[in-house]
């Protein structure tokens, strides 16, 4: 045990470019399925990494405008399939803002393909990896998000960052 | 400002996390972020000496904020918060990051997995500094069971709560309880009749004061959460006054109309009013109204006639019951697999291709053969083909193991030697025989006279079209050689599949479905019974394939879970809830359709949204929404999600 | 009775060579014949090609095909007997319709090669390779249809009772489709027990015949070498037409035709048995049944001939 030792610098060597994708999963299915992925020891690249909501129905288009401001390459939502949801309709509001999602990355010049929203359920260990794994195959031939996030970064008016704003609540 | 001080304490769980991931690595790196005072690594978090790691740090560094790095929080959260409250510390300010289940387990290299670690713990970080102490509330609980399904697993819970002096519910879609185990002749290992064993029970069920018995009843809605779920029951008409039926049969002989019995698998007959078996619990018939003459024609009541009591109401309506439950065990037991779909076993083609539910029927003194085993043209086989694994063990149908047709086999080769002197063959791929003492019958029935077992599954069983007996074909993969073995019978042992209507029941109780279709429980290992959905308990066949001896214990641990629910007379409610900041509320009003549980609703005279603390759950469904940001769901913040996302994207 | 698998019948989108056929209007294949339907089963081509002709649709055949490799190539040399079907293809690619196949083994081998060109394999490359070498060029799975199933599911049923000029009452039939057509999972009912060759019988009038055996291998090629096996399992064959009836047993594969009707006698020495079952294909019916010229319909050339069950109905 060692208490406080100073960080070793840098990051070590890594690939040149691993795509960064953000998942925003809910926590009764796609969570779950997650973590089923995990006791199942399926692979998938270790640039996906999860933020724990309690249902996608939780996902407000500033989180994903946020995901890419900081550099993220994708971003992939995941609520219960149709019918199952903890709070029984959620998922379909995660749904309908699929549309506004999608409509507001294409102004930024991010390609919408980039946002992906997938039902998965708390049994579907093997889909999640399928999922994680396909978006990823597609992100990295896509490419970088690069100067697209730089663009995203300096459009006035977003109020991202976590501090201060009207999106800071 | 000087943040809160923040502890941060990296799991190893022995090796899961520790091969993948640098451990010294992420323990310096979690020290190096801002507000962070301590940041330790040891082998088991969750061990007592890991847990006292952090009550004592607690104390010792006046640690505001706790932040575990390990496995999921699903698994250990309640641990790690219960920890920090016995530290001293309010349990909502410890937040987790899950290196285990979606790090290490799931990443191929050891550099990968430990740059994703480190992103994952100063997400954790980010957000335990935004955090703010919570108190949990409680609500009452109503002391009531509803148990769906009245096989042998939900007529174990049932006794079991009842025994304990508890009230249950008791809901049977058919018109008699005891599932598909009443359907058994003698059972494995111990050869005892399944109705002796079982019967007694059903009858304990029906005289239990505890128990209310709603058979030919079906759950129709379902809304609330643990504690109080408040459910809505079709019992539906049966035609027959139960208070004043006394059980005497006379209806069932007098009615004209004879229809095919699904008792008994098709093969025996029925009246349009009857019970579908001697022992059937209660023993008050039903008028299958498809069926019925009277229904059909409006003339006939000769049952109406003949009855004794006058126990006959032709015009009895579905009665619709409405209940508060505190806990729910959902018992709905499988659906043997059709083996018509797979035109390779001629069922439904060949009459002496039967499956092992029909051959239980035949076998059972109360079928419709009295107990014989006997071909479709009455007389006695010579030579029987036992198939395993039809629609198990079979990418084609169902990839799992149905577990009991080996026992069933091997139980079927000495009930077909004892009751007739046919000749044995048993197909099997693999002999599985688990269970207590289950190995023991095997080797019995090994040793008798004239059963032979072939390892090799049967493919193929063909009519000899002049004879017009069978032929099995299979590949000995022993001896390697391909066999035909003419045969006069063959019994299929079907897979266990998920009910038809699985799917629809899994949304009504809230409960999901794993990828073979059955019920999912909360953990495989150490939750068998609970579910995603709190209070609502899982028991039997419905959650995967088992045979009696395990479904009663899962009925018993059902029983077990559900009065921990309503022993307790208390739930606690999440605090996690949405609440709404006046000075920013727009009263735009948008919110208020979007909530599920009508929790919102708008104070005219302010102006302003408000939010019933007591019916919201916490989804943040409205908080999305929420154009001025005045919607803020405690716990799951806007501030502290996105300072998690910013935390997961940082390099 | 199943119709299900209608929804099949169309051409797939990302196939080549899939113009959709209009309704009503007449439909165009590219046809295959494969080396049997020049020589063996000559009787199969001329009567796919006329009796399709009567329904309105039209079998072009491929100019320069080759033959497709047979089942026996895949355990000889695996790239050639993904290659040599895959020149095909690609031709069929560039005429740029669908491709009508009558020999059962010749579907299978197609669509085998098909299957490579629509997977992610090493093969698909290497075919493409051995294609580029020759100046052919194929990117995608073309789309592949048997004769059989063009009659079931595009021409309909509806249609062909339309045109049956002579139905073909009292005469017993039992359908034998061969264990290729409908394995692993091509475009039939049921791999197990299809029922689209019963349907196409039944609506010339023919009474068709339970048939269980209807799927069972003919023994193929091993004839010439293991000949004792595949003379019992052809014995089984005729044993069940025989028990069920039938006058004869129609078929949609040249292998098997050949199997069952010039190994007749033989079985018949080897088994103590006394069949004579003639063996036709379904399109010797079906041309018969729509009115064509009994004389072209071949029904002399099988070494069991057929002729006597059918002159009564010309």
């Amino acid at each position: 045990m060692t208490e406080n030792v100073t960080a070793k610098g840098g990051q070590g060597g890594g690939p040149a470019w691993e795509p960064k994708v953000v998942a925003i999963f809910c926590n009764w299915c796609s969570y779950t399925g997650a973590d089923l992925a995990g006791i199942s020891r399926l692979k998938y690249p270790a640039g996906l990494r999860i933020v724990r909501v309690m249902c996608s129905g939780r996902v407000s288009p500033a989180f994903v405008l946020k995901a890419f401001h900081e550099g993220a390459d994708g971003v992939l939502v995941g609520g219960c399939h149709p019918g199952d949801c903890h709070y029984l309709e959620g998922n379909y509001k995660t749904l309908k803002r699929k549309l506004v999602f999608e409509r507001l990355l294409e102004q930024f010049g991010i390609e919408k393909t980039r946002f992906r929203l997938e039902w998965i359920s708390g049994g579907e260990g093997d889909k999640f990896a399928r999922v994680a794994n396909e978006l990823i195959k597609e992100i990295e031939a896509l490419g970088p998000l690069g100067s697209v996030a730089e663009r995203l970064r300096q459009a006035d008016g977003l109020s991202l960052r976590a501090e201060g704003g009207a999106g800071s609540a | 400002m000087p943040g809160p001080k923040i502890g941060v304490y990296v799991c190893h769980c022995g090796s899961n996390i520790a091969d993948k991931v640098d451990m010294d690595a992420l323990r310096d790196f979690a020290g190096e972020l801002p507000d962070v005072v301590v940041s330790r690594d040891y082998k088991y978090m969750c061990s007592d000496p890991g847990q006292d790691l952090i009550k004592a740090d607690i104390k010792e560094y006046g640690l505001e904020r706790v932040v575990v790095a390990s496995c999921s929080p699903r698994m250990h959260e309640p641990t790690f918060k219960r920890a920090c409250e016995v530290g001293g510390l309010n349990p909502y300010l410890m937040e987790m990051a899950n290196i285990r289940e979606q790090c290490s387990w799931v990443t191929v290299d050891r550099g990968g997995a430990t740059r994703k670690a480190k992103a994952l713990v100063r997400s954790a970080v980010n957000k335990a500094r935004l955090l703010e102490p919570l108190e949990d509330k409680s609500v009452p609980v109503d002391p009531k069971t509803l148990i769906v399904g009245g096989g042998i697993a939900g007529i174990e819970a049932a006794l079991k709560i009842a025994e304990a002096g508890y009230k249950v519910y008791l809901v049977e879609r058919e018109p008699s309880i005891g599932g598909q185990m009443a359907k058994l002749d003698k059972t494995f290992p111990t050869l005892d009749c399944a109705a002796c064993i079982l019967t007694p029970k059903m009858v304990s069920a029906a005289q239990n004061p505890n128990i209310t018995l709603l058979t030919y009843a079906e759950v129709e809605d379902v809304s609330g959460y643990v504690g109080n779920f408040e459910v809505t029951i079709r019992k539906r008409a049966r035609g027959v006054d139960e208070k004043l039926c006394n059980g005497c049969g006379t209806c069932q002989e007098k009615c004209p109309i004879k229809v095919p019995n699904e008792f008994e698998e098709g093969m025996g007959l029925r009246k349009a009013i009857y019970t579908p078996f001697p022992q059937a619990v209660p023993n008050k018939p039903v008028i299958d109204r498809e069926n019925c003459t009277y229904y059909k024609t409006g003339k006939c009541r000769v049952c109406e006639r003949v009855c004794p009591p006058q126990a006959v109401r032709f015009d009895q309506e579905d009665e619709i019951i409405k209940e508060r439950f505190g806990a729910i065990i959902v018992s709905t037991g499988y659906q043997p697999f059709d083996p018509s779909v797979g035109k390779q076993w001629g069922f439904g083609r060949y009459d002496n291709v039967i499956t092992g539910l029909q051959f239980e029927r035949l076998s059972n003194a109360s079928g419709p053969t009295g107990g014989k085993v006997l071909l479709k043209d009455g007389t006695e086989p010579k030579a029987v083909a036992i198939l395993h694994c039809v629609g198990s063990r079979d990418k084609n149908y169902n990839e799992y193991c149905s577990r009991i047709c080996c026992m069933t086999s091997v139980k079927f080769a000495h009930l077909v030697r004892e009751k007739t002197g046919a000749k044995v063959y048993d197909l099997y791929m693999d002999m599985r025989t688990f269970g207590k003492q289950y190995e023991e019958f095997y080797n019995r029935v090994v040793a008798e006279r004239d059963i032979y077992f072939i390892r090799g599954k049967g493919a193929e069983i063909m009519e000899d079209p002049v004879s017009g007996g069978l032929l099995v074909r299979v590949e000995d993969t022993l001896l390697g050689v391909f066999r035909e073995i003419p045969v006069d019978m063959v019994v299929l042992n079907v897979a266990m599949c998920p009910r038809p209507d699985a799917q629809e029941v899994a949304q009504k109780f809230g409960i999901q479905r794993s990828a073979d279709g059955f019920f999912l429980e909360y953990h495989l290992k150490l939750e068998p019974m609970k579910t995603a959905n709190e209070g609502v308990f899982i028991a039997g066949t419905c959650q995967a394939p088992k045979d009696i001896p395990d479904t009663v214990g899962q009925g018993a641990g059902a029983a077990a879970e559900a009065l921990k629910v309503v022993l307790l007379g208390k739930v606690t409610v999440t605090p996690t809830t949405a609440e709404i900041r006046e000075t920013l509320c727009s009263g735009c009003r948008m919110c208020i359709p979007l909530c599920p549980y009508t929790a919102i609703s708008f104070n005219e005279a302010k102006g302003v949204a408000v939010v019933n603390e007591a019916l919201c759950k916490g989804c943040g469904t409205c908080a999305a929404s929420c154009p001025s940001g005045a919607l803020r769901v405690r716990h799951f913040d806007n501030r502290q999600l996105l300072s998690q996302i910013e935390g997961v994207c940082a390099e | 009775m199943t119709d299900a698998r209608t929804k099949g019948a169309g051409p797939k989108a990302g196939l080549e060579g899939g113009t959709e056929p209009e309704a009503g209007a007449a439909l165009k294949y590219s046809f295959f014949p494969g080396c049997s339907l020049h020589s063996t089963a000559r009787e199969y081509h001329e009567t796919a090609v006329k009796s399709m002709a009567a329904l309105g649709v039209e079998l072009e055949e491929l100019e320069d095909w080759n033959c497709c490799g047979a089942t026996a190539l895949s355990s000889a040399d695996t790239l050639l007997s993904y290659a040599l079907p895959a020149r095909n293809l690609a031709m069929v690619a560039e005429v740029g319709r669908p491709l009508a196949v009558a020999c059962n083994s010749c579907f299978v081998t197609l669509n085998r090669a098909n299957a490579v060109m629509a997977s992610d394999t090493p093969w698909r490359k290497k075919v493409q390779e051995a294609l580029a070498a020759i100046g052919r060029r194929l990117t995608r799975p073309v789309e592949i249809r048997h004769t059989l199933h063009i009659l079931r599911h595009e021409v309909g049923l509806d249609r062909l009772r339309e045109k049956v000029t002579r139905r073909l009452e009292g005469l017993k039939v039992a359908p034998y489709y061969g264990c290729q057509i409908a394995r692993p999972r091509h475009q039939w009912g049921d791999p197990e027990l299809p029922v689209e060759m019963d349907e196409v019988l039944a609506a010339t009038g023919a009474e068709v015949v339970r048939y269980d055996r209807k799927t069972k291998c003919c023994g193929g090629a091993l004839m010439t070498t293991k000949e004792d096996i595949v003379l019992s399992i052809n014995e089984e064959l005729l044993r069940e037409a025989k028990a069920r009836g039938a006058d004869i047993i129609a078929v949609c594969c040249p292998m098997c035709q050949m199997n069952l009707d010039a190994y007749q006698g033989k079985i018949n020495s080897r088994f103590g048995t006394d069949y004579s079952i003639p063996i036709v294909y379904y399109t010797q019916l079906v041309g018969f049944a729509l009115g064509l010229d009994e004389a072209e319909m071949g029904f002399s050339r099988g070494f069991v001939p057929a002729t006597k069950y059918l002159r009564k109905y010309a």
